[in-house]
């Protein structure tokens, strides 16, 4: 099928659709996709780093198969998590930019009574993003179907950008989206975006 | 697959060997035996793995429930019982499911019926359970004999539907289906359907795989949702409903979950068209007279055109594998030089006629019969008097020959 919709920051719909019923297709492996665009994954990595070097406050949201150590895989995958972190938070420029490390611990529905600086929820996550001002964000160890509940609820009504970094098979709902995450791949972003520092224009 | 290729080699407790599903599926000898339908389906779920296997009675799906009886007594299935009613067992089937396992069910007609708000729950808490439904009438007065009706009540749950033609179709799809419901970007229910009687207490030959081979088991650690985790939706949904509060975030909540398991549905085209090679078959497609047709109406239909085509007329196919997804783009592309679309179908309401019109321009081509119902055969006479009074040509009505 092809498609003339493309994944873009919001606020885009009252209700906006879900990007697979608009034809947009999940990559295949060594492939992601920008804007559902299928790349080759290298163009995708870049592409992130990009994002995270020029915006306001540059978040990753952590879920719970990252947070726990629950086998040997999601610990180094943690530790890559953190590392990516502070790479961006060495990056990026600390007078006018914030990088932010924000989880998602469950899915429990605590709407009214999130507190949105400390953490993310895929049942209301615009709150977070409103709140902090988070205008590009990376989701990571969050269940497949929770993900997409987020990040078609950030597009509906935020201006964010987001970025998927999908341990299976990737995200359409994502504005960019990796798939088969490992440790080594959240490394290569890393170094990326350590790459990239000083050629990206900082935010306005 | 990571977890699911580290069985790969191994051996089951029946000295079944896990086995690449691709190559099981394509590259394996096959072994052409002769069965009914309700016969397959045991041999197909003697080759998946199947943790559980839970069903009630209910003509024409019991023998293949009482079949897989005697898997579970050979030890080919973990476990196996009779629910109190067909509501409970599609119950007892989430909460299997919920907890991990492959999970297999078989219902049919008025069973189907019954138990039917579990189906878009199912879909909902993204349980790839598989359940073959072998159609039979639904309404009153009580016929136990084929018909489709309940297949259109299916196609809104948000599950996968799948219609087949025939017996063969019913083993592969049976095996393909989990590949398909169990990839984590999919991770829905799959109906697996077929017209009641005449597939499944019909003889056919079928090219079988070999014994020895069967699916990897279900790895539940791929699922899109968490494991039955009793605080978290969709589990929590059960209990605590959030989004029944009412504001905006949670009606918002709510229509993203729904969206999200039609996408789900979207996604499986990609894994479905690998496998089963296309969400179509088509013969002849660039004929002017086109019959599209799923389930047993598709090979009523060949015997048509085989009679139509001794007259010198000549009619194409076009036979529709999969109602969810719906092969929409498909149908666009078959029949975009038709000049008669004609839709058999086994039930009175003629939704597969409804869908094509949906889906086609100039959707006045489409001709929404001939329609049997309640058991009633089709012969393929009445579909070759149907084109011919298309395209004006005088015949005879079959039931005028008495």
């Amino acid at each position: 099928m092809t498609t003339s919709y493309k994944v873009m920051p919001g606020p885009e719909h009252f209700l906006p659709p879900s990007a697979s019923s608009m034809g947009v297709r999940l990559p295949d492996p060594g492939q992601a996709h920008i804007h559902g665009t299928i790349v080759p994954e290298e163009e995708a990595m870049e592409q992130a780093a990009r994002q995270f070097l020029s915006a306001k406050v540059p978040t990753i949201f952590p879920g719970p198969l990252v947070l726990w150590a629950w086998n040997e895989k999601a610990a180094k995958k943690a530790k890559a998590i953190r590392h990516l972190y502070e790479t961006i938070k060495e990056c990026v420029d600390s007078k006018i930019q914030q990088a932010m490390l924000i989880p998602m611990p469950d899915y429990r529905p605590k709407y009214p009574k999130i507190n949105p600086e400390v953490e993310i929820n895929p049942n209301h996550p615009n709150l977070t993003i409103w709140h902090n001002k988070i205008d590009a964000c990376m989701f990571v160890g969050v269940h497949c179907h929770q993900a997409n509940l987020s990040l078609k609820i950030i597009r509906g009504g935020t201006s964010c950008y987001t970025v998927a970094m999908c341990a299976q098979a990737g995200h359409e709902d994502a504005m960019l989206s990796f798939r088969d995450a490992t440790a080594e791949k959240i490394d290569r972003l890393a170094d990326w975006v350590k790459k990239l520092k000083g050629s990206v224009p900082p935010p306005d | 697959m990571a977890t699911q290729a580290s069985f790969i080699g191994q051996k089951n407790k029946k000295d079944q060997v896990y086995t690449d599903p691709w190559k099981m599926m394509h590259e394996a000898p096959r072994t052409p035996s002769f069965f009914t339908g309700s016969e397959i389906i045991k041999e197909a779920v003697r080759r998946a793995s199947c943790d559980l296997m839970i069903a009630y009675p209910i003509t024409p799906q019991s023998e293949a429930a009482a079949l897989c009886g005697e898997l579970f007594a050979e030890g080919y299935i973990g476990d196996y019982f009779r629910g109190e009613s067909e509501f409970a067992v599609m119950s007892q089937c989430a909460g299997a499911a919920f907890g991990g396992a492959r999970v297999f069910t078989t219902t049919a007609g008025p069973g189907t019926m019954r138990a039917m708000e579990n189906f878009p729950m199912w879909a909902g808490a993204r349980l790839p359970i598989q359940m073959i439904v072998t159609c039979r009438g639904i309404n009153s007065p009580l016929s136990i004999q084929p018909d489709t009706l309940e297949i259109s009540y299916l196609m809104q749950t948000g599950m996968l539907v799948w219609h087949a033609e025939t017996a063969q179709d019913f083993y592969d799809w049976i095996l393909m289906g989990y590949m398909v419901s169990e990839e984590p970007d999919v991770h829905l229910p799959l109906a697996l359907c077929c017209d009641g009687f005449f597939v499944t207490h019909t003889k056919d030959m079928v090219d079988l795989t070999p014994v020895d081979m069967c699916l990897p088991p279900y790895d539940p650690y791929r699922s899109p949702v968490p494991c039955m985790d009793m605080e978290c939706p969709p589990v929590r949904m059960m209990r605590d409903p959030f989004v029944m509060k009412s504001n905006y975030i949670s009606y918002a909540t709510h229509a993203s979950w729904q969206q999200e398991v039609w996408a789900a549905v979207e996604r499986s085209r990609k894994h479905t068209i690998r496998w089963m090679n296309g969400l179509i078959d088509t013969e002849n497609a660039d004929a002017d007279v086109l019959v599209v047709a799923s389930g047993t109406a598709v090979s009523q239909s060949r015997e048509a055109i085989a009679m139509l085509e001794d007259e010198g007329i000549r009619v194409g196919l076009v036979k529709i594998k999969t109602l969810r997804p719906w092969p929409g783009e498909e149908i666009r592309e078959a029949t975009k030089h038709a000049k008669h679309i004609v839709i058999p179908e086994f039930n009175v309401a003629g939704w597969l006629a409804r869908e094509v019109r949906a889906t086609v321009p100039n959707n006045e081509r489409v001709h929404a019969g001939p329609h049997v119902c309640g058991g009633m055969t089709m012969p393929p006479e009445i579909i070759t008097s149907e084109i011919k009074d298309l395209l004006g040509m005088k015949t005879e009505t079959l039931a005028a020959r008495g």
